[in-house]
Order: structure tokens, then sequence, then C-alpha cells
């Protein structure tokens, strides 16, 4: 707190000692900071400025990418709760529903690797929890440098052992994500956090105050100077790790560290409390804490609020007003509660041994007070600083990428020895077995994990809302997809297809896509093309996610990935989750049974190098013009995934993706132990067959029994079939006319590129 | 008739729902007991579940042995009455003295969730049905499972080892043991969880031959 | 009262995977010869002084910050102008 010796009116918040200057060091722009004083009428004060500066912060305030995400579809009769709140809400059937949302905590998790890794679990855990859902997966999509260099070796590992220490820590099942290296990630990794909670329809909580007198309660960890500005700062201007910049230095300090113990209580207390109806609001604190959870209650209510910051508990007594709003100390919720239920409220804490402190009450009005010391620091409209900060429309150049304009399917030679190729696909930690990964967490805890990491999508049964496990066979999966190459090449045609990625994922278990959240990892929107290739990605996301019928309920913006000047690969992460009317049926990646068919479902294979693993783990290379998905074929493809699912009629389904169908009929044999017989499909290179990553494609085996039904649903929706060829017994992938993968060569690479990735050369 | 069985809940517990879930599946009828009661509401038998109890931050299982409910249980088994320590429950087991030797960190300082093999080496109250020499497919799940005794030797002539990984140590464990019982044999701990080998939709069922105290009647699978 | 540092460590017998990682580590960074790496807990606290001080600490060292299964433990009394940061 600023100090003076002139008397000063306690009711109106002192002004800062040099307001121009710490708006500067905030972040605030100077047109921001005159905003700031026009609303206040007044020079603000440092609580005011810190409060303003986090609030509007590009990562609190989606300054810049607002305008964009207005174009996304949200709404749908499935939708309960859409963008807006902490998560949201899909209707699953039966009475439940389903909150889900991804979030990312990319520059902390380069910082300091593990609890920048941990911290991102905690907070997208207690954004499901806010919505009154019980936690129940965690998907996590993670971009690495290159494997062998110690940096992303210190960085990958950190970072796997941070969320597992965190997710298994807090009892809440790890199930799936997905890894990708390139060089552009090395000094900005990508950790994106998917989590899925369920909640009883009628269930579900907002962060909205409801009447005046409600009293606000402050639930969970002391508060100390974690990551003061973290949110602002971190996440809202390019960081590089050098050891001589200041910048970098400063910042360092600022990385919170989770306690998954006090999370864990935290939840169990928060359950408690919304089973027994003891809440009439509530709201986590993660970036800009007090400040943003009061203001984002008030606001949404059009109601102030009054805080006494002495009643905060303080790990360190010292802490200015400023600190104490804007502290980003984990494991928080700040509830709103009825005077006469306050008492309950408290109890329910101290049974659970979580730490809750009466420290405010919901106002008439409009205004945010915070008092400290018997004097007002702080006293401005709560919606100024939720609601009504700027919005930017930042210029935009086209985004061109310097090798999108070739031609690889022409003039990239073709290989003389494809099985090498396969073979080197399969260790590359895109296409690779994430067991290493995997084995470092909990993917079981619940008793609901189906299907854990390794699938197309992660499967789960449905608990009923108090988490007991078993009650019904309604299920769920989720798939999170992205590809920064390909986004690069062509970022709105790029992320068309992660969003048909992801969904076909989804669709292959044979359940039903129903809606998206997702993660734009961006780089410096300052740039021009990198702002274009941001507003693109959003069209493309927006026309996948309006043909599929899978509205975007939510979701987090990442600006500034960039490293030296350089930015990240346009990074859209999408994740779609779909329901399952029957987890005993849904259908697995891997071969079944010796003797069954196996089918290519949807589009026939056509040229696709570009943007490929191929042609760029084998042959070093990054170009080419994406060829175009067809969304009807899509949508009609994974419509039939979902009825050949019903009638039991697939006994596996694999999409190709990622290393074309070499990888997904490897991947589907080695999950299996069964070997496949194949034909490529004639007037195609070998390796374009092999290798083509053109979309709408999956691999499924179907019993002979079955095979004429399945050709029978495939004709009458108007979704090409083409015969590949038998499952085998035999220990390879034979390709007529090119060779015979063997699979316990293909097994060794396939096992050694995610531990090369997490333990080095 | 149905057994009445103890789970107990720490703060930090995480798998006591899937305890619950599992027990009902072999047939018990299971109910939650809150580590600050000091009383067992007279359960035919405690099963102390998987988790992280008091977050595990000085050692695993340090902190739970003085929870109230602690009392209660070192005064059922010492009155013979069936205990399972899961994991952390193992664990706690073993720092409250219930169970001999200690577990420490796994050598490969990470953490380890896969489907092990164990193979069944002597008959307690808990795998009543199983035959010494039956392997089981159950999975692990923990950072702290290396099973520390000085003398594993004496304590399988004793007949306190029941279980031992059978090809795969995950964890560093001495003699490849992976559960063990006090002498009396009526207190087992064990680091494989059998409440998640219980549901063929959940990777098998091998679980539940290591859940026998709380099956209905003699044993019958 | 007075400051006390409690040092806990696995007993010698007892494999300790984390001071081996740290030697194997340090040959790489040009430390060569360096053996017998240990890794253990570091615990402070302050507590009333008297008389019977050596046996309040061994005791609660006895019953929580060591399992004497695995572990042994020493502890000092730290001059109370000693840097607490360390």
């Amino acid at each position: 707190m600023a100090t003076s010796d002139r008397a000063a009116d306690p009711t109106v918040p002192e002004p800062a000692a040099e307001p121009d200057a710490l708006a500067t060091d905030l972040g605030l722009t100077s047109q921001e900071y005159q905003r700031i004083v026009a609303t206040c009428g007044r020079t603000p004060s440092t609580a005011e400025l810190g409060t303003y500066s986090v609030m509007w912060s590009e990562h609190c305030s989606y300054k810049t990418s607002k305008i964009h995400l207005r174009r996304l579809p949200s709404r749908g009769p499935q939708v309960l709760v859409g963008p807006g709140e902490n998560a949201g809400v899909v209707d699953v059937g039966d009475g439940l529903a389903v909150a889900f949302k991804i979030e990312s905590h990319n520059h902390p998790s380069f910082v300091e690797p593990i609890q920048g890794a941990a911290t991102g679990v905690g907070g997208i855990i207690r954004d499901i929890l806010t919505m009154g859902a019980r936690p129940i997966a965690l998907l996590d999509p993670l971009r690495f440098g290159e494997p062998g260099d110690p940096v992303t070796t210190r960085v990958a590992s950190g970072v796997v052992r941070g969320i597992g220490r965190y997710g298994n820590a807090i009892g809440v099942p790890t199930v799936g994500g997905e890894v990708d290296v390139d060089p552009c990630y090395a000094g900005n990794p990508l950790v994106n956090v998917l989590c899925v909670g369920v909640v009883a329809r009628d269930g579900i909580q907002y962060a909205k105050a409801e009447r005046v007198g409600d009293v606000a309660v402050l639930i969970g960890q002391r508060t100390g100077r974690d990551g003061i500005g973290g949110a602002s700062v971190l996440a809202s201007a390019t960081f590089d790790d050098n050891a001589d910049d200041e910048a970098g230095q400063a910042k360092r300090p600022n990385v919170q560290v989770g306690d998954p113990f006090a999370g864990k209580l935290l939840i169990e207390a928060c359950l408690e409390l919304y089973a027994r109806q003891l809440v009439s609001g509530i709201q986590d604190m993660g970036a800009a804490g007090i400040a943003c959870s009061t203001a984002e209650m008030a606001s949404a209510a059009g109601l102030g609020m009054r805080v006494d910051l002495d009643r905060v508990p303080l790990r360190e007594p010292s802490m200015e007003s400023w600190e104490i709003l804007c502290s980003e100390s984990q494991e928080r919720m700040l509830a709103l509660v009825q005077p006469d239920r306050l008492d309950d409220v408290l109890a329910v804490c101290r049974r659970w041994g979580v730490d809750a402190t009466p420290i405010g009450e919901v106002t008439d009005g409009d205004r945010l007070v915070f008092t400290r010391g018997g004097a007002v620091v702080h006293d401005a409209p709560a919606a100024s600083i939720a609601d009504e900060g700027p919005t930017y429309d930042r210029p935009r150049e086209p985004w061109v990428h310097p090798h999108a304009h070739e031609h690889p399917d022409a003039d990239e030679p073709a290989p003389v020895d494809p099985i090498a190729d396969w073979l080197a696909l399969l260790d590359h930690p895109r296409a690779a077995d994430p067991t290493p990964i995997a084995e470092q967490y909990d993917s079981a805890v619940g008793s609901s994990t189906i299907a854990g990491p390794g699938g197309d999508a992660a499967v789960l049964r449905l608990p009923g809302a108090d988490g007991t496990p078993g009650v019904t066979l309604r299920g769920v999966a989720v798939a999170t997809d992205g590809n920064g190459r390909r986004c690069s090449l062509d970022p709105a045609e790029g992320a068309r297809q992660v969003v048909a990625e992801a969904a076909r994922n989804v669709a292959c278990t044979g359940a039903r896509p129903l809606a998206a959240t997702n993660n734009l990892n961006f780089g410096d929107p300052t740039r021009p093309p990198v702002m274009d290739a941001f507003a693109t990605a959003v069209d493309g996301l927006g026309q996948a996610c309006e043909a599929l019928d899978t509205p975007i309920t939510g979701g987090n913006v990442s600006f500034y990935n960039a490293t030296g000047g350089t930015d990240i690969h346009p990074t859209p992460v999408v994740g779609v989750l779909g329901p399952l009317a029957d987890v005993t049926a849904a259908v697995p990646a891997a071969f079944q049974r010796v003797g069954d068919a196996i089918v290519l479902l949807g589009a026939s294979t056509r040229p696709g190098l570009a943007g490929s693993l191929w042609l760029w783990h084998v042959r070093g290379r990054l170009a080419g013009r994406l060829p175009a998905i067809d969304l009807a074929a899509e949508v009609a493809l994974q419509r039939l995934l979902g009825d050949l699912a019903d009638e039991r009629l697939l006994a596996s389904a694999h999409d190709v993706a990622d290393g074309g169908l070499a990888v997904a009929l490897a991947e589907s044999a080695l999950r299996g132990h069964r070997g496949a017989e194949v034909t490529p499909e004639p007037d195609l290179a070998a390796h374009q067959w092999l290798f083509s990553e053109a979309p709408t494609r999956v691999v499924a085996s179907v019993a002979p029994d079955d095979l004429a039904a399945v050709e029978a649903a495939a004709a009458a929706a108007g979704v090409p079939l083409t015969h590949l060829g038998a499952v085998t017994e035999a220990q390879q992938v034979r390709v007529t006319g090119v060779g015979a993968l063997d699979l316990a060569a293909a097994r060794q690479r396939w096992q050694s590129g995610t531990a090369r990735l997490l333990d080095g050369p | 008739m149905s057994r009445r069985v103890g789970v107990v809940q720490f703060p930090g517990s995480c798998d006591e729902r899937d305890a619950l879930h599992a027990l009902a599946l072999v047939g018990a009828e299971p109910e939650l007991l809150w580590h600050a009661e000091a009383e067992l509401r007279g359960v035919d038998a405690v099963v102390v579940p998987g988790g992280f109890t008091y977050g595990d931050y000085l050692r695993a299982g340090a902190l739970a042995r003085f929870a109230p409910i602690m009392g209660a249980v070192a005064q059922f088994a010492a009155e013979g009455g069936p205990v399972l320590g899961i994991c952390n429950g193992f664990q706690v087991l073993c720092e409250a003295r219930l169970l001999p030797g200690a577990l420490t960190e796994n050598v490969t300082l990470r953490f380890v969730h896969r489907a092990v093999d164990v193979r069944v080496e002597a008959t307690n109250p808990w795998s009543a049905g199983l035959v010494p020499g039956a392997t089981l497919t159950v999975p692990i799940k923990h950072g702290e499972g290396r099973y520390v005794h000085p003398d594993p030797q004496g304590l399988a002539d004793a007949g306190q080892v029941w279980l031992r990984y059978a090809d795969d140590n995950p964890n560093g464990s001495v003699a490849d043991i992976a559960g063990v019982t006090n002498a009396a044999g009526n207190v087992a701990g064990l680091m494989p969880h059998p409440e998640h080998a219980v549901d063929p939709l959940l990777g098998g069922t091998d679980g539940r031959g290591l859940l026998a105290a709380a099956a209905p009647a003699p044993a019958a699978h | 009262m007075v400051r006390v540092a409690i040092d806990v460590l696995l007993k010698d017998e007892i494999l300790d995977p984390q001071g081996q990682a740290i030697e194997r580590a340090l040959p790489q960074l040009g430390f060569e010869d360096v053996r017998e790496v240990r890794v253990g807990k570091h615990v402070e606290l302050t507590l009333p002084a008297g008389d019977d001080l050596a046996e309040r600490v061994e005791a609660m060292a006895d019953q929580l910050l060591a399992n004497p299964v695995i572990e042994s433990f020493t502890y000092r009394v730290l001059d109370e102008d000693h840097d607490r940061a360390r």
C-alpha cells in the first residue's frame, strides 16, 4: 500500500504515487490507462491499477481474440452452458450433464515444468468443479521440441511428472491426450489440459451473485505472493529463457506452486456444499485471484461487492493490497452464501480440513469495493473490470507459409525402401506408443475408464453425479487433436481437419460427437500474419464445428507463444466429446480376430503428402497444399460409424491420420497383436497409398459374417467402402506389391519414440 | 450372509469409491468409515484404500496412522479381524506397524501404472479361495511401492509373504514382494489394486480372488 | 526458543535411487570421482528450549519425521543467528 503523510479521506482510494509509470510497468497502454482514469473519475489507486491491469490482460480479457471468437458456433439444444462460464456443459441424457473445457499452461511449464504443468491441471479441474461437476477425467495434449535436445528432455519429462503428480494425487484419472514434437516448440512447449466432469442436469452451479447481503466466503489455501501478475505477464507477452534477460529473470518467481492434496479436499468440500445446496454462487480463483472472482460474480449479476482485505488469511502478512487482490495462489474458491447458511458452510469446510473465511458481501449498486485497515483501497464498477475491458481488432496480413505453394505429391521422389520409412515413422512421438507417458498417470481411479490412453478416444463410463461408478451403461468418448505443421501450411484448412479428426476419433469408438472445446495456441498477435492465421483458423474451426454439429462450448486462447522472435506453428487444439448409449458397445482401435475383413471406410485414398508426417519426419520437408476436406462426406462417415457401432458390426475402427494408412494399420496390428494382409488401392504410388494423409478415412475390421451388413449400411449412407484385406495370424503387415512390415521390429521402434522424448538419447 | 466391510476414508483417499464398488461386486455390504471417528461401527472387515493420505508429503502413509480411526483399526486387527491395505493403505498399515517393513520410492523414481502378474505365495482371509502358485493379473499404480524389509527370507518362512511380482518387478521391491501379512495373517497389505480388477469392462476380474474376506460365506470362487 | 535442524536419510543398507541418479549425473558435468551420494530430508523447526530438548527432538523424529524401518536421523541445534533460508 502506498503510504502518505497527508490526511486522506478513508472512503476514497488514495491515488497511486506515480500512476503513469506504474500503469506502463503493469502492461497497460496509455489509452487503456486513460480509460481507467475516466471510469474512476480520478487518479486510480495502486490496487485499482493492479486489478485493471490483470483483468484487462490478454489472458483474462481475450481483448485480441474476442471479436474473432464471436464467430464460433456455440449454441445447440445439447448445450446447457456455453462460453462465458468457467466451462461448457452439455446434456448427455438420463438427467446427467457433462462439463468440459480445455486450457493451457504453456509459459509456466517452460519456466518450471513440474509445477507449471501441475498447476495447469489444478486450474482446469477447479473450472470444472466450479460448474458443480465432479471432475472425472483429464486429457493432455502436449507439444515439445525434438527428442534428444537436453532442454526438451528436461521440459518433457518434467511436464509429464507434473501432470502425474497433480492428477494422480487429486484422484482424477488422466485418460488420454496426444503428443507431437517440432523444433518450433523447443523453447515454448504447449501444455494443454482438458478436464471432464459429471453433474446432475439440475445441479449446475453458476459464477454469479444472486442477492444482496450474501456473504463472500474464501475457501481453500491461504493467499501468498504466488504468481503475482502471472496470468497477465507470463501469458500475455513473449518469453525467452535467456539467463541474461532481465525480464526472464524477473518473471521466474511468478510460477505458482500447486498442492494436489489441498485441491482434493477442495473438491470434496465443494461437492458436499453443492449436494446440500449451501452456496448460491461460486467461482474458482485462478488468474487474478480475488480481483477476478469478485469482479466476475458481481458483474454477472449487475451487483456490487464489498470485501475487507484484512480478513483474507495471508501466508505473508506483509502483502500489499494489490498483491492480495492479484495473487494467484492455487486451490482457492470464492463462494457466495446466504447468511443463514454460513454456519453450515463453515462446518462442511471444517470437516474436510479446508479453511473457509467470510471476507465480504454482495452489495447493491455496481461497485467493487475493497478495504484495508479501515480505508477504501479500491472502488470501481465491477462490470468495467470484468466485462468492459478494451477489445482490439489487430491488423492482419496474410499468413503465407513459404513452402505452401509447392507440390510434394508431384515432385517428391518415391522411397526406395518404403518399409524402412514405415518403421521410421513409428518411432516419431506423434505415432509412437505413448506408454512411457501413460504409465506415469493413474488412468484407472474412479473405475470408469473403459478405454484409456492410446486409443482413438478415451471412453468413460459415466459415474453418478455423486461419483459412484457403475450405475449406468451410458458413457462418453473424448478426444483431443491438433496439428501445428498442417495448420502452418494452411491455418483454415488445417483447423477444419483438426476438428474433423478429433470428432472422427470420437466417432471411431461408436460415440456421436456432440460438442467441442478449443485451445488456440498462437504466436505474437501483434505480428499481423499471426493475427491473420488466428482469424482464419477460427473461421476454419467454426465451419467444421458447424458442419459436424459440435458447437464450441468454451476454451482458451494462448497468444505470445514464440521464442526469440519466432512464433510457434499456429496450433489450435480441439477437444471433442460425444455420448455413448452403451459403453459395452464401444469399438476398440485394435484388430481383434484373425480372419476379420479389413476395410477402408470414407473417402478412398488420394494423394496427400502435403504436410504429412512422412514428408516431415522422413524427408525433412514441410510443404504443400493440404487436400481439402469434404465436410459433408466427413459427417456421413461419422454418422455411419455410430450406426455400425450401435449394431455391433465393427470389430475395430481406427482413424487414418498422421503417417497415413501405414501408421493406422501398424497401430491396429500392434495393439491387437495380430497381423494383416492388405492390397493397396489401384492407381496410386505405393508410398502415396501408405503415407498420404488425405482426410476422412477410417480403417475398420469386420467379422466375415457382418461384412454384408456393413457394406449395405455404407452404401445406404453414401459412404465409400474399400476392401483392403484381412486380419492374419502372422506377425507382420503384408502389403501386396510392397513388402511386409515385421511386427517385432515395428514394435521395437514404436515403443522407443516416447521413451526417447522423456529420457533423452 | 453378506459381510459388512468398512472402507476407511482419510483426507486424500482417492480409491475409496472404487473399493466400495468392488466390494459390492464381490457380494459385500460396504460402507465408508470416516478417519476422524474412533470406531468401526461393528463391521466384519476393514479395507484401507489407495490414494494420497494427507498428501503423502512426509512419507506415504506417515500421517494417517495418527487418525482417530486407526486406534480402532489396530484393536480390530489385534482381535483377529480381517484388515486389507491396498497401495496407500498398505503404506499406512506399515507406518502404523500393523504390518512389517516399509514402502519407499520406486527405483525408477517414477510413478508407474500398469497391469502386472502377481503370484500367490500364501493364503490368508483375503486370498482364501486361491491356491499358492496361482498367477493373477492386477494393476499397480504408485510412486512409492518398493517394499523394504531386512529379512525377506525370514518373512517368507513365517508365511507372511502372500504375493510376489511374477516376472516384472515394477518398483525394485526386495525379493519381488508385492504383499505381506502380519504374523497372525489377518492383516494383509498389497501394492496391486484388486479393486481395479473386478470388472471385465475395466481390465479383468482377477482382483476378486484377493477380496475373499469380503465375500459372503466361505469364498465360493 | 531454539531452532533445531533434523536431517533424515535412508539407512545405508537401503537403496537410494535419487542418490544414485545424482551420482550418475555428476560426472557428466565434469565432477569426477564423487561417491556415496545420499539424498534425504532436511527439517527445521523452532521449539521451547529445555533440558529434555534432546529427548523431545528424538521422540518426534522417531515417531514421525523418520521411519526407523528404513531411515535414520541426525539433528543439531542451530545458532539463532544462523541464516534460516539455507
